[in-house]
């Protein structure tokens, strides 16, 4: 099933959580609503669910008025942040929910809802945790279960929110390989919702970057990382060194000294420098190079970070440096960006 | 893992415990033996002659004449009119206050509109209002001079001096109860299970009795226990409104004030008693209650 929205506006109080939203998503899709909190993701989630009204817009789903109909009727699978499962019943019951509320019409029989919540428990390699309370169980199982019981009614679109956001790291990194996995076997068109840049990069087909209330930019993983639209994302995604530079008659000046940087087009004015931790190349200072002295030294895994004091007291910056030059502390050098972005203001 | 996880995390609490008492023995807030042993006793002497001695004297003076005579008092046919009408006046307000205060504390805490605050105000006032004054409102309002008054009389409705001025006073007087055990309750548990369950499909009803009064139903029952006891023992705002008709609209606690009166000491302490009992009953259920009411609250953070 496809998603859209159109011009979606949501307001609480005197907070704008959306302002303008517009977004098509494919069907069978596995997309990513990045952002820092408050940039209105979960808004936007919830308002896809019907848990929430728009002021103003339009959600679609298969190009039909979705906001015709409520939660109830949507038919979406809805994964809490903090799982919602329901305290008073056990796994199995958990799951089993969506089969016995439905009208009686179509409810299945008993032994059909037996089978199909172990069905799914088998799924999410949980079958052995049937008999237990939600409060007997890990963090990770109780994601599982979440997603488990959403997915018993066969969902047509399926929303997590915060999917991985309360559990510790290891188990988050085997949980997103998981997910992914499990989109490719369902194909149920998905969205789900994080402030973790490496989870929506890792997991989702695209990303949509998210920053008060407006959609900064949407693109594949390596789209937002390689070549972001706006300053908020090249900030935002990956670690970026941000320096203030002043474009004027062609050149880039920090702090009055040019650099050997093309413009391509950035306006003239106060501007800022972005380059990747990993995209500076150190070389001997000179003239149109980034000019600093080394004074901090760091060693791990496959790169050496530099602590850099940039000359007349511009800034100082961390760079990532391959190993295979030996940096000491104390050592003038020569930044050159490999790749860079110049954005206004 | 998660079974090694567990052991490992008593381990440590056991470990942090024993370094606990360590700690007590030298902990700068400890007060010396003495002090302690004083404050102590200050209040075990403040509870035995507020709360234990006046219960002992209560069954002390039921008793009295042995348990013949407790037994008759309370088979005489005016006591059990009083027992009678008590437990109905209970049975109709605690009803009443039931759907009123889950009806108030759900609107309260899964919903947000205008006057919410206001709400909540008024959800209090009764404890805050003499029960005297309770009583006198309804005089006001239903008495042969009040605004009701000439209409009723007219109509041959008897709201004064009879059952029903009796139960509303006390319905006005206990409907505090059910919705201020509620409320902190299920605020604390918010609303996502509730908006798990309608994405799942589910009805308004069904959400409502499938997930939300199975994870509120240990409040509810405290909210009852509560309601109830202040319901069969509310004197101030029944006595303003009952007339004290003998045998028909007496309630326990008036008719323990007017058989002392008339130093009917045996059958107005046997009445009492059985109050009594009744308090003692609910601190017991009370406390039950409020163990069961903390499992239920989210702890998984």
């Amino acid at each position: 099933m496809t998603i859209e929205a159109r011009g979606v506006v949501k307001s609480f109080g005197a907070f704008k959580a959306l302002d303008g939203v517009d977004l098509k998503v494919a069907n069978g899709e596995l997309l990513a609503l990045l952002g820092p909190s408050g940039s209105g993701k979960t808004t936007l989630l919830r308002i896809i669910a019907g848990l929430e009204w728009p002021d103003a817009g339009e959600i679609l789903f298969d190009g039909e008025n979705a906001l015709d109909r409520g939660a109830r009727e949507r038919h979406v699978g809805f994964v809490f942040q903090h799982y919602a499962l329901f305290r008073h019943m056990s796994v199995f019951e958990n799951v089993a929910f969506g089969l016995r509320v439905q009208p009686r019409s179509i409810r299945k029989s008993e032994a059909e809802i037996r089978a199909r919540v172990k069905e799914l428990l088998d799924l999410v390699q949980l079958d052995w945790l049937a008999n237990r309370y939600p409060n007997q169980l890990s963090g990770g199982q109780r994601q599982r279960i979440a997603l488990a019981r959403a997915l018993a009614i066969e969902p047509r679109i399926l929303l997590l929110d915060e999917p991985f956001g309360a559990l510790d790291a290891k188990v988050r990194k085997e949980l997103r390989q998981w997910l992914r996995t499990l989109h490719h076997e369902i194909h149920v068109t998905s969205i789900f919702v994080t402030h973790d840049q490496e989870e929506a990069l890792e997991v989702a087909h695209r990303v949509v970057v998210m920053d008060k209330g407006r959609i900064e930019q949407v693109g594949s993983p390596s789209d937002v990382y390689d070549s972001p639209a706006t300053a908020f994302v090249h900030g935002f995604i990956g670690e970026s060194i941000m320096l203030p530079v002043e474009v004027a008659g062609g050149s880039v000046h920090l702090n009055g000294r040019p650099l050997d940087l093309a413009v391509d087009g950035a306006a003239t004015g106060a501007s800022t420098l972005f380059v990747r931790r990993h995209d500076m190349v150190i070389g001997p200072a000179g003239s149109g190079t980034l000019d600093g002295a080394i004074t901090h030294v760091r060693s791990f895994g496959p790169v050496q970070r530099a602590e850099i004091a940039l000359a007349e007291g511009a800034a100082t910056i961390e760079i990532d440096a391959p190993r295979d030059r030996e940096l000491r502390i104390g050592d003038r050098v020569g930044l050159k960006p490999r790749q860079y972005r110049i954005f206004a203001g | 893992m998660s079974i090694e996880m567990t052991l490992h995390r008593t381990r440590v609490t056991s470990a942090e415990r024993s370094h606990a008492d360590k700690l007590a023995t030298r902990d700068p807030r400890a007060e010396p033996s003495l002090v302690r042993i004083a404050i102590i006793a200050l209040a075990i002497a403040f509870l035995s002659i507020f709360v234990v001695l006046p219960l002992i004297v209560v069954f002390a003076e039921a008793f009295g004449k042995g348990l013949l005579a407790y037994l008759s008092a309370l088979s005489d046919p005016e006591a059990l009119s009083a027992i009678h009408l008590t437990l109905l006046v209970a049975v109709v307000s605690v009803g009443t206050n039931l759907a009123f205060g889950l009806a108030a504390a759900w609107a309260i805490t899964k919903f947000d509109f205008p006057g919410k605050t206001i709400l909540i105000t008024l959800i209090d006032l009764p404890f805050s209002v003499s029960p005297v004054i309770s009583g006198l409102v309804f005089v006001l309002l239903f008495g042969a001079q009040g605004f009701f008054g000439s209409w009723m009389q007219s109509h041959d409705l008897h709201i004064l001096f009879a059952f029903p001025g009796m139960a509303l006073a006390t319905i006005f007087v206990t409907f505090p109860f059910v919705a201020r055990a509620l409320i902190p309750l299920m605020q604390e548990q918010g609303t996502q299970e509730e908006e798990a369950a309608i994405s799942l499909g589910a009805s308004g009803l069904q959400t409502f009795f499938r997930v939300t009064l199975p994870n509120i139903k240990w409040g509810v029952l405290y909210g009852v226990l509560l309601c109830n006891a202040r319901a069969m023992g509310e004197f101030g705002a029944v006595s303003v409104v009952s007339g004290h008709v003998r045998g028909e609209t007496n309630t326990m606690p008036l008719l323990v004030e007017i058989l002392y009166n008339e130093y009917q000491m045996v059958a107005s302490f046997a009445i009492a008693s059985l109050l009594a009992m009744l308090a003692l009953i609910t601190l017991v259920a009370k406390t039950v209650l409020e163990r069961q009411i903390d499992e239920d609250l989210p702890h998984d953070h």
